[in-house]
């Protein structure tokens, strides 16, 4: 679905990604983990096309992504951030806002935005002002919003780091089952494995810029490579 | 202070009796008004909008010259829009020296850096990375810059406000290039002048009750707009 070859990217002189190699599977999973600054995140930005590299090429379904991606390509993929980042408009018109400017009807509008806002359990709240929810329900919103757009790919970066714990918790199994359910491609990223070992079917770490670890989020628990790795996965042994 | 009790009640049998003459300025200051703030939205926010997200050498520069140009002093506005507009001047061959259009034009001029400024300064204010959500749901460069708009709405109006008050309150230019004919380009700011200078405190005083209220009434369904949209109580 998705195969990056020795990713590179430097910004303001620092390397931020040194010679990542990535793939994705149609259906998986993958996690991203690994601590602050480690350049999880910039990883996804690259994977999601909103930033460029500096060297290394990009395959999205079999074929080279051009540096200028195009909108048919940036289309069939979706986001979430760690901040809900709704509109100052109603819940409806939040998720309906990308089915609205890739032009579907009303009625394919109407019956998606409402089936992801139940699916995600906020249905009450689809006439509120989308920035009166509470922090839970705004991510929530924010996922109903990335998966009405039936996306090739989401992208979650750290989705639930945010939340308090019960709510992290809650929507944390909530998203398991829709992923059960849809067996959509994602690439998660979180800085706690947790999330990882319920979500993910395969996790990479990633220190200081680099994949120092690859394998099922299982298995890199019991047997970490030795070093770094083990000393940050340690935190999460229990 | 007697002359002041009496040009307050002269004042209202004017507006109660609806002086064909006061009424004719008021329309025509409304009409010039409303133009001339329309044109500046259309030159403003996408001035401001360029400047605000678009990267490009002299952009600074150019968005100092537009806060500066919200301090404009509408006489020099006046001035050089006179200059431009005169018989001999580059735009003579127009014809429109001491018409409405001449005020329209005066005053597009100073509301337009106002709506520039403020549109740009509402933009640059939006997170970041709720741009980046943006780009993200899949928008080409016009739904993004739509949307952009649309998330600073009650700024914007905040902008048009500001911009329909510089333009309403303003005689500098409106005398400079308006010249201040009676029944063709006598506006309420203009007539308010004259008719203090004539000692005619009581059709100023009128003038000068339908100005506030001209300006208030337009404020007050800007700011109605805005808090209803906004949610507010």
């Amino acid at each position: 679905m998705l195969e990056a070859r020795e990713i590179s990217w430097t910004q303001d002189h620092k390397d931020i990604l040194r010679n990542i190699n990535f793939h994705l599977l149609p259906g998986e999973c993958v996690g991203l983990i690994g601590p602050n600054g480690s350049g999880k995140s910039s990883l996804l930005k690259i994977l999601a096309f909103l930033e460029t590299p500096t060297s290394g090429l990009l395959y999205f379904q079999g074929q080279p992504v051009p540096r200028k991606v195009p909108l048919s390509i940036r289309r069939k993929i979706a986001i979430v951030f760690q901040q809900p980042l709704l509109l100052n408009t109603r819940v409806f018109d939040n998720v309906a806002i990308g089915l609205k400017i890739r032009g579907l009807s009303k009625e394919i509008i109407q019956e998606r935005v409402n089936y992801w806002l139940e699916q995600f359990g906020v249905i009450r709240v689809s006439k509120q002002l989308a920035l009166s929810l509470s922090g839970g329900e705004a991510q929530r919103v924010s996922l109903a919003r990335a998966f009405a757009l039936e996306p090739d790919i989401l992208f979650l970066d750290e989705p639930f780091s945010a939340l308090d714990a019960p709510t992290k918790e809650c929507l944390r199994t909530d998203l398991a089952q829709v992923f059960k359910a849809t067996q959509t491609t994602t690439v998660l990223v979180s800085h706690d494995f947790r999330d990882v070992v319920q979500l993910a079917s395969r996790a990479l770490v990633l220190l200081n810029g680099q994949v120092v670890a690859e394998g099922s989020p299982p298995e890199l628990l019991r047997s970490p490579p030795r070093g770094e790795v083990e000393r940050f996965l340690a935190h999460f042994a229990s | 202070m007697e002359m002041i009790w009496q040009g307050i009640i002269a004042a209202f049998h004017l507006l109660v009796t609806g002086d064909p003459e006061v009424i004719a300025i008021t329309l025509l200051t409304l009409k010039i008004s409303v133009t001339g703030t329309l044109i500046s939205l259309f030159i403003g926010i996408p001035l401001g909008t360029l400047l605000a997200l678009k990267s490009f050498p002299g952009r600074r520069f150019a968005l100092s010259v537009v806060n500066t140009g919200m301090g404009l002093p509408p006489v020099v506005v006046g001035l050089w829009v006179s200059i431009f507009l005169w018989r001999s001047g580059p735009f003579g061959f127009l014809d429109i020296m001491y018409t409405p259009t001449a005020i329209i034009i005066a005053q597009a001029i100073i509301a337009s850096p106002i709506i520039a400024a403020l549109t740009c300064a509402a933009l640059q204010q939006t997170d970041p990375k709720l741009r980046l959500q943006i780009q993200a749901l899949g928008t080409t460069r016009f739904q993004y810059t739509w949307l952009l708009l649309n998330e600073v709405r009650f700024s914007l109006l905040a902008a048009i406000i500001a911009g329909f008050g510089a333009i309403v309150s303003e005689i500098g230019a409106s005398m400079a290039v308006g010249g201040n004919i009676q029944g063709q380009t006598r506006v309420l700011t203009t007539a308010t002048v004259l008719e203090v200078s004539k000692g005619n405190f009581d059709i100023a005083i009128a003038l000068s009750i339908i100005l506030c209220l001209l300006a208030y009434a337009a404020t007050l369904g800007l700011t109605l707009l805005q808090q209803k949209q906004q949610g507010g109580p």
